[in-house]
């Protein structure tokens, strides 16, 4: 059965007021702990989208023997977004990445001439950008020879347009 | 909330409920199409295959996904255009024309994240194009004008899981594609309703 209290007591004001501060103190250290949770979680999970690890190809490979390539002959290295070209002079390997908006640029042997599928770009056999809507020529990476004979391709350095690697 | 009166949808044939409509159609189709589905390099296309060729009704209702999907796409500019010709934008409606925006937002990320799904060259090239516009876009991107994140924090590499498109990248996007985006498309569109009734309900015909 529910009973009247019997009879209020005058409680001190001062007390009530303690009361109120410290209702209002946990009020607000609720809302605290979750708005502080709430943040950390969410830069947790934008840091969580980004990878520390990566299981990516190597920016640095080799290519096979230079006696693999004939004079004059352009092979893609599958895989490795590289073309590694072979003249007269040498070799060189331009990057297989369109300037445009990144597509994989076909060389096509009978008009000695680079094409790309996305918008139509053309390189000529230097990668030199001559038509369609790439801004820059194709870059050039890195090229030495690895001890053991291979060419040894490096796409993490940018070369000049006139490197090339003497047959 | 009021329904709207019959004598409201003229001309402008309520370019707002057909979004709705083919959105709950995508809705409907999309996670019957992820029961054969399964978003790995190595079987994403044949998956697709399966859906059109074995599956019963499979190419039927990969269609109706993918129409629905283009439809949403033509309905959602036409809707903004007509709200636009009535000046519907102004207050007190101006907050639901800034959701509508990002609902378009959201609707080309819907089919710019569906689009690489079927893992085929279209898709793989596709998806690298726009990869590569998000790297050279301002701020966000590590190559684009007032770039200040490094490449391996911009919105390229959060976008491919790597630089380079390859299973992470699939995974992102089928997560994007079939959870993150339609939870905020669905989520936007309930306020974006609400809205509508706050500000008391439509401006003109419909
Ligand atoms: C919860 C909702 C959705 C789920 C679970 C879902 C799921 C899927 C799946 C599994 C695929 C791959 C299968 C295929 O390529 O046919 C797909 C493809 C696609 N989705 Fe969705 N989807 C949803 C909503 C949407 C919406 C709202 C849109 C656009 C407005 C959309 C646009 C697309 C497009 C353009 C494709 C590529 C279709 C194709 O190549 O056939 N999806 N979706
Ligand atoms: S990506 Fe090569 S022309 Fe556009």
């Amino acid at each position: 059965m529910f009973k009247p209290m019997a009879k209020a007591e005058a409680i001190d004001p001062k007390k009530i007021a303690r009361r109120e501060a410290i209702r209002k103190g946990l009020f607000w250290a609720c809302w605290g702990v979750f708005v502080g949770f709430a943040g950390i979680l969410g830069a947790s999970i934008v840091r969580f989208a980004y990878p520390r690890i990566v299981f990516e190809p190597s920016s640095i490979f080799k290519a096979g023997k230079p006696d693999d390539y004939k004079a004059g002959s352009v092979s893609l290295i599958h895989g490795r977004g590289v073309f590694v070209v072979r003249t007269e002079k040498g070799f060189y390997a331009l990057s297989a990445k369109c300037t445009h908006l990144g597509c994989q640029p076909i060389w096509y042997e009978d008009q000695q001439v680079f094409k790309c599928p996305c918008h139509g770009a053309r390189f000529d056999k230097e990668g030199i950008n001559f038509a369609g809507p790439a801004p820059l020529p194709l870059p050039r990476f890195h090229l030495s020879l690895s001890p053991d004979g291979r060419l040894l391709v490096d796409k993490s350095i940018n070369v000049g347009m006139d490197f090339f690697l003497e047959a | 909330m009021k329904w709207v009166p019959l004598g409201l949808v003229r001309y402008t044939v309520c370019l707002g409920g057909l979004s709705v409509f083919f959105f709950l159609l995508c809705i409907l189709t999309g996670p019957f199409l992820m029961l054969y589905y399964v978003p790995d390099v190595n079987r994403a296309h044949a998956d697709v295959m399966d859906i059109m060729q074995v599956v019963p009704f499979g190419s039927f209702v990969r269609n109706v996904h993918r129409w629905a999907a283009c439809l949403m796409i033509v309905c959602v500019p036409a809707h903004m255009t007509r709200v636009f010709l009535q000046a519907a934008y102004k207050p007190p409606r101006q907050l639901n024309w800034l959701v509508g925006i990002t609902l378009l937002i959201l609707t080309y990320l819907m089919c710019f994240t569906g689009y690489m799904l079927p893992w085929d060259q279209e898709a793989y090239w596709g998806a690298t194009i726009g990869a590569t516009m998000a790297e050279n876009s301002p701020f966000l991107g590590a190559k684009g004008p007032f770039s200040v994140l490094p490449p391996d924090k911009d919105i390229h590499y959060i976008m491919l899981g790597g630089t380079v498109l390859d299973q992470p990248t699939l995974s992102r996007f089928f997560f994007a594609h079939c959870i993150a985006i339609p939870g905020a498309l669905a989520g936007l569109m309930g306020f974006h309703f609400f809205n509508i009734h706050r500000a008391g309900g439509m401006s003109g015909p419909l």
